[in-house]
């Protein structure tokens, strides 16, 4: 991005913008408030610890669509069968590499999941470049054709990894260093689930730099809310589109990894199974907001996490009550994007 | 009179079902400021979304400095040194004023001396300079849309009813804003339906009427001529004062 400093008149005098904290907030409310239904501070911990990664992986899922509905303007009900193609990537390494997994070696470890993630996002973002030019590009601007086609996109995809892979499930192995648990006194804390935090949380600040840093970034906030005006600017909107959709593709390729690995079973239709959750989070987020898709994506885990263990009857429904609460709050999420 | 940067000529536009442009002819001469004239629905931000390529001429020719740009792209169009300010402004509320300002400067960081000078012409933006754009008043989101299409040199900025529902202090301000732009040569191609404004700024006018231009000639002319006036605007400029 340009760097252009404050004017050299009175620089002293500029106000700054004000941060809004309040849905922030929620996050460590929620957790306070459940702490005395829980009882146990360590189980707490544990539960507190199991719902942020759950958070990052939902995260990594649904980012990459909140991007693209919010700059796009489409609705793409096919994002799930990228989650499932990342899914299926990680098998073109663990053929080769399966030994990899075995090995009570961290490095080796991680450099067999990283591997998975770059070659299931360069999958992923491979799929997304067909996928937008032959199924979402006749369709711009007609969201009732956006929603057909695009499921329609997602079945045909999801037949075509049964006809490579296989309609039987596929069990995948967790890499040795990464299975069973850190303990800390009664705190129990899964390792693989502690290693969701780190990509999430890395994979957000990483999309919070781009887009506040950069002129690219810049760019796609300022297409989320006038296209039409980022094009009388002189920048070329469509490849923005374009690369976003194949950035969002790749997304969720990457959280398809992260979720594979931790069902250690691969199915077609594991993609389509989360984006329920993926469409609650965009929603409570705030269409096109980055920063209310992983705040949004935390609250969601959260709160299934502490539902499901205080009062296991209602963890069905919990998304949904959350969901209706945040929008009788914010109608327009917690982080609103204005719209052209 | 000089040659004209800005020449339509036969241009017809549809939108959907609609003709909606007649056949417009008119050009804009460098370095001058031409006001575009016309009642609601006349075709005046139909005209300048066509120059801007956001809407596709069906026929016809638009031709800037010397090059035929209609059937351009909008960005190619842009690129070519012609700026918009389109009459709902544009901005991007969601973007600090200085990040609207930094997205318009193409070519890298805004040059400090053009800055200041910007500043100096809307000095208000300058007490919300790290604030979103969505915080600013309607004058002050107006400023902030001019001073984006001239956050580098352009050679023709299309500005549609910039004056439209400010207070008459903010207006004068405006006035005063255009005078220091057409002082420092830019061309200017302003829609405008304040015939207060118009006739303090126009060097040359361009009226529209039903998607046809019926007028086309030196502002003091028009000022002058109270008949003509009542004729193509059905208002004498008495009463706008």
């Amino acid at each position: 991005m340009s760097d252009m400093a404050a004017p050299s008149t009175a620089p002293a005098e500029l106000p700054r913008a004000k941060t809004d904290w309040l849905p922030l907030l929620l996050v460590p409310a929620l957790g306070l408030l459940a702490l005395p239904f829980v009882g146990s501070p360590s189980t707490w911990v544990t539960l507190t610890v199991a719902g942020l990664a759950m958070g990052m992986m939902i995260f990594l899922m649904a980012s990459g669509l909140t991007l693209v509905f919010g700059l796009m303007d489409i609705i793409n009900f096919g994002h799930g069968v990228f989650i499932s193609l990342g899914a299926y990537a990680t098998l073109l390494v663990l053929g080769p590499l399966a030994g990899w997994a075995l090995e009570d070696s961290i490095g080796l470890n991680l450099a067999l999941l990283g591997l998975c993630i770059l070659v299931a996002m360069g999958v992923t973002a491979l799929a997304g470049a067909v996928f937008e030019r032959v199924i979402v590009r006749p369709v711009y601007g007609s969201h009732l054709k956006q929603i057909l086609v695009t499921m329609g996109g997602l079945i045909v995809t999801e037949q075509l990894i049964h006809a490579i892979w296989g309609a039987s499930p596929i069990p995948i192995p967790l890499p040795q260093s990464l299975r069973g648990a850190f303990v800390f006194g009664d705190i129990v804390m899964e390792r693989y689930r502690v290693v969701a935090v780190v990509i999430g949380l890395a994979v957000f600040i990483g999309m919070q730099l781009l887009l506040n840093r950069t002129r690219i970034g810049l760019l796609i906030r300022a297409g989320v809310e006038n296209p039409e005006m980022v094009e009388a600017l002189g920048y070329r909107i469509r490849r923005l589109f374009v690369s976003v959709f194949i950035a969002g593709s790749a997304l969720a390729g990457l959280g398809g990894v992260m979720w594979a690995f931790y069902r250690q079973t691969l199915t077609a239709g594991m993609g389509m199974e989360v984006m329920v959750l993926v469409f609650i989070v965009i929603i409570i987020g705030g269409l096109g907001s980055v920063g209310g898709c992983f705040v949004g994506s935390i609250l969601v885990a959260l709160v299934a996490n502490y539902v499901g263990f205080i009062e296991p009857k209602l963890a069905l429904i919990s998304n949904i009550l959350v969901m209706a609460l945040v929008l009788i709050w914010r109608p327009q999420g917690l982080f609103p994007v204005a719209r052209r | 009179m000089t040659e004209p940067l800005l020449h339509l000529s036969g241009v017809h536009t549809h939108i959907g079902p609609y003709h909606i442009l007649h056949g417009v002819d008119f050009a804009v001469p460098a370095g001058e400021l031409t006001m575009l004239l016309g009642r609601n629905g006349a075709g005046k931000t139909t005209t300048l979304r066509t120059i801007m390529g956001l809407w596709q001429a069906s026929s016809g020719r638009i031709r800037f400095d010397g090059s035929d740009i209609t059937t351009r792209s909008t960005p190619d169009i842009a690129r070519s040194g012609i700026a918009y300010v389109p009459e709902a402004m544009g901005i991007f509320t969601d973007l600090t004023v200085r990040e609207n300002i930094v997205l318009a400067a193409r070519s890298g960081p805004v040059d400090r001396n053009r800055l200041d000078w910007i500043l100096g012409l809307f000095p208000a933006l300058k007490r919300f300079w790290n604030l979103p754009a969505g915080n600013l008043s309607g004058g002050q989101k107006q400023m902030l849309a001019i001073a984006r299409a001239i956050a580098e040199p352009r050679r023709l900025l299309l500005i549609d009813e910039p004056t439209k529902g400010l207070a008459p202090v903010m207006v004068r301000s405006m006035i005063e804003a255009f005078r220091a732009l057409k002082a420092s040569g830019e061309t200017i191609l302003l829609v405008e339906q304040n015939f207060y404004a118009a006739s303090a700024l126009g060097d040359h006018v361009v009226v529209m009427d039903d998607g046809r231009i019926v007028h086309s000639g030196a502002m003091s002319d028009l000022v002058a001529d109270k008949t003509m006036q009542q004729r193509l605007l059905g208002l004498s400029l008495d009463a706008h004062q």
